[in-house]
């Protein structure tokens, strides 16, 4: 009993000392040297994060971690103060920006393409007109050899089966791509259904996630689904080719995602890409962002936790780790968003004093 | 202070805590859910319609109130033939030797088991052969959500009826024996009417278990967020909507999602409410 109590403050006392030597710590905070750099939010790009904060931490010693949580997570994240950045799918609306306590900088870092993933019995290769996209996805065709995809896949060998659309039920930036390339072609769906995170489905199976998904298309005969195409490029699941604003059928590829970005950027870099205009662009294509606020000092984050967070983000959009993007079918940032990028960096201050 | 005294604080203490948890998950439920509240009133249980589109966002439970008890009260009804045989199995039949043992052991792995690992062999294994048989044309929905969720609760409905029926007091069987009845006759006047509100208590226990669990549902439910049509169809849990969608949701869904929690807890509650009142009346 002696030598338990004895036990006992003794680790009292040493977990006592402990926090006293954090809050003594704390107490310089605002020259403190940056030991970590945290981010969180969207997963339809984490697969490319995963990748290149691992290979920064390695080179330059700094712990990036990042945490999947979802875009609307990572935007909850740092409207809490929590994180050194947020990550989203879909950018900020005026509405969003003005909830948000401090005025937020977007970042794009990459490109990535939402497929319309299938399975069916002998992987026919399939295309989709935006018609067969709705008539397909509202449970208008219900059939696989429905005359309407038959005609638009002339010599397609196509099965008398059932339709099952695959979509995520969990809220998601890819669903919010998807349904807004929806809403700009069909206008159906964009009084019945809309756009956004999460959507009210008139048919189809819901499952968790991005592999949840793919997991879902490929266990199911007859099944349909989006995903973002390196969930199915790594799952060998077979995708449509889709009719762009120009009349063309465009496979998913780095090249056709980078085409589709050819457009004019505003300055805050907040722009849509689905349906794009240009001939050889992919119709599905959206940025994805890293989202900071302007003023970096909140929460009694150090300057050199700020000037440490914006180096992170300038080398996300630097050659170096931009030309990683295709070994995880995405696409790199074309020259002129890397420049717009630039700028907007350029913006970031710390007690109101530029950080560059 | 003597060791007496601290021990009988620790206790006191320890039990006070647990009471001022459970209150306060009550009190952030309620305080998150007051402006969905605001917004929807009462119509919240009764609404079925379940649209997060911005600009016309309306939240209602019903498809997810009426898919939670759907699945868990037909999971229990699967349940209950295998339940009750194990008890009688293990608590009247056979009670000691190396196959009740195993048997025991078995049954007690099942609960043991992580819920994704029964939702991944639902997924590979159950989904295939519900669609194989015709049931249903993929092989999701509330139906093969049931039969997962009757194989995880076994245990819970079947351990508490084998330890009281083991409790049956033997001079009891013995008078009925020495009557004439017969070994069905004794478990039908006897057992069932001594041991029944202890076997009730475990399948009040399974259907608890059943109504919260989550992981193996999402899986294979269909997460479908239109009101169910019948038990082939797909459909959507309370504890499984809110897995799903809390990542995401902001404003409105927010309170929506923690509304729905509450009303869950609320659930939970009254089925343990009810169990006790029958429970008290089979032992009265």
């Amino acid at each position: 009993m002696k030598k338990l109590q004895l036990l006992f403050t003794a680790v009292i006392a040493v977990a006592l000392m402990a926090s006293c030597g954090n809050t003594g710590k704390d107490k310089t905070a605002s020259n403190k040297k940056a030991k970590t750099i945290t981010g969180a939010g969207a997963t339809f790009p984490q697969p490319f994060y995963n990748k290149i904060f691992k290979s920064y931490t390695k080179e330059k010693g700094l712990l990036v971690t990042y945490g999947g949580i979802g875009s609307g997570g990572g935007i909850r994240s740092l409207k809490d103060k929590i994180v050194d950045f947020g990550a989203s799918d879909a950018f900020l609306n005026d509405k969003k920006l003005a909830d948000m306590p401090a005025e937020v900088l977007h970042v794009p870092t990459c490109l990535g393409a939402v497929v319309a993933a299938y399975n069916l019995p002998g992987k026919p290769e399939l295309k989709f007109t935006p018609e067969l996209m709705e008539g397909v996805f509202m449970g208008k065709i219900k059939k696989w050899n429905d005359a309407k995809i038959a005609a638009v896949n002339p010599g397609v060998k196509l099965p008398d089966m059932e339709i099952t659309v695959v979509y995520r039920s969990d809220g998601s930036g890819t669903t919010f791509i998807f349904s807004d390339y929806m809403s700009k072609v069909s206008t159906e769906w964009k009084e019945k259904i809309g756009a956004g995170k999460a959507l009210k489905w008139p048919v189809g199976i819901g499952a968790k996630g991005n592999p949840g998904v793919a997991g879902t298309i490929s266990q199911t005969e007859g099944a349909i689904g989006y995903i973002g195409s390196e969930y199915a490029f790594a799952m060998g699941i077979p995708v449509a080719s889709i009719q762009n604003k120009a009349g063309n059928f465009i496979l998913p590829s780095v090249e056709s995602v980078s085409a589709s970005a050819k457009g004019e950027m505003p300055a805050d870099t907040r722009v849509s890409l689905t349906n794009t205009d240009a001939a050889d662009g992919y119709p599905i294509s959206s940025f994805t962002w890293l989202i900071l606020y302007k003023e970096q000092n909140y929460n009694d984050r150090s300057a050199d936790q700020a000037a440490q967070t914006i180096k992170l983000i300038e080398w996300v959009v630097s050659p170096e780790a931009q030309k990683e993007t295709t070994k995880v079918h995405y696409a790199p940032l074309p020259e002129a968003a890397v420049a717009k990028a630039k700028a907007v960096l350029g913006k970031v201050t710390y007690n109101g004093k530029a950080l560059k | 202070m003597n060791s007496e005294k601290i021990f009988k604080y620790l206790l006191v203490s320890s039990g006070v805590l647990m009471v001022l948890i459970a209150l306060g998950i009550v009190a952030t439920l309620f305080v998150g859910s007051i402006p969905s509240f605001k917004e929807f009133g009462f119509g919240f249980l009764f609404s079925t319609e379940w649209d997060p589109t911005e600009g016309r966002e309306t939240y209602g439970a019903l498809p997810f109130i009426i898919g939670t008890l759907l699945t868990s009260i037909l999971a229990l009804i699967i349940t209950f033939p295998f339940a009750f045989s194990i008890s009688l199995f293990l608590g009247e039949y056979f009670k000691d030797g190396a196959l009740p043992s195993f048997l025991r052991s078995v049954v007690d792995l099942l609960a043991g088991i992580p819920s994704v690992v029964y939702g991944l062999w639902g997924f590979y294994a159950l989904k295939p052969l519900v669609a194989e048989l015709g049931l249903n044309a993929q092989g999701f929905g509330i139906f093969t959500s049931s039969v997962i969720l009757a194989i995880m609760i076994i245990p819970y409905a079947s351990s508490l009826g084998a330890e009281v029926i083991s409790m049956v007091p033997g001079s009891l069987k013995e008078a009925a024996y020495s009557l004439g009845a017969t070994r069905f006759e004794v478990v039908r006047n006897v057992i069932v009417p001594n041991a029944g509100s202890g076997i009730f208590a475990g399948y009040i226990l399974a259907l608890g278990r059943a109504i919260g669990e989550t992981m193996a549902v999402t899986m294979l439910i269909g997460n479908s967020n239109n009101m169910p049509t019948g038990i082939f169809d797909l459909g959507n849990t309370m504890a499984s909507l809110i897995a799903n969608q809390f990542g995401e949701a902001e404003g409105l869904k927010y309170t929506a999602l923690i509304e729905i929690g509450l009303i869950l807890f609320v659930i939970t509650g009254i089925v343990n409410y009810i169990g006790k009142l029958i429970m008290k009346k089979l032992s009265a």
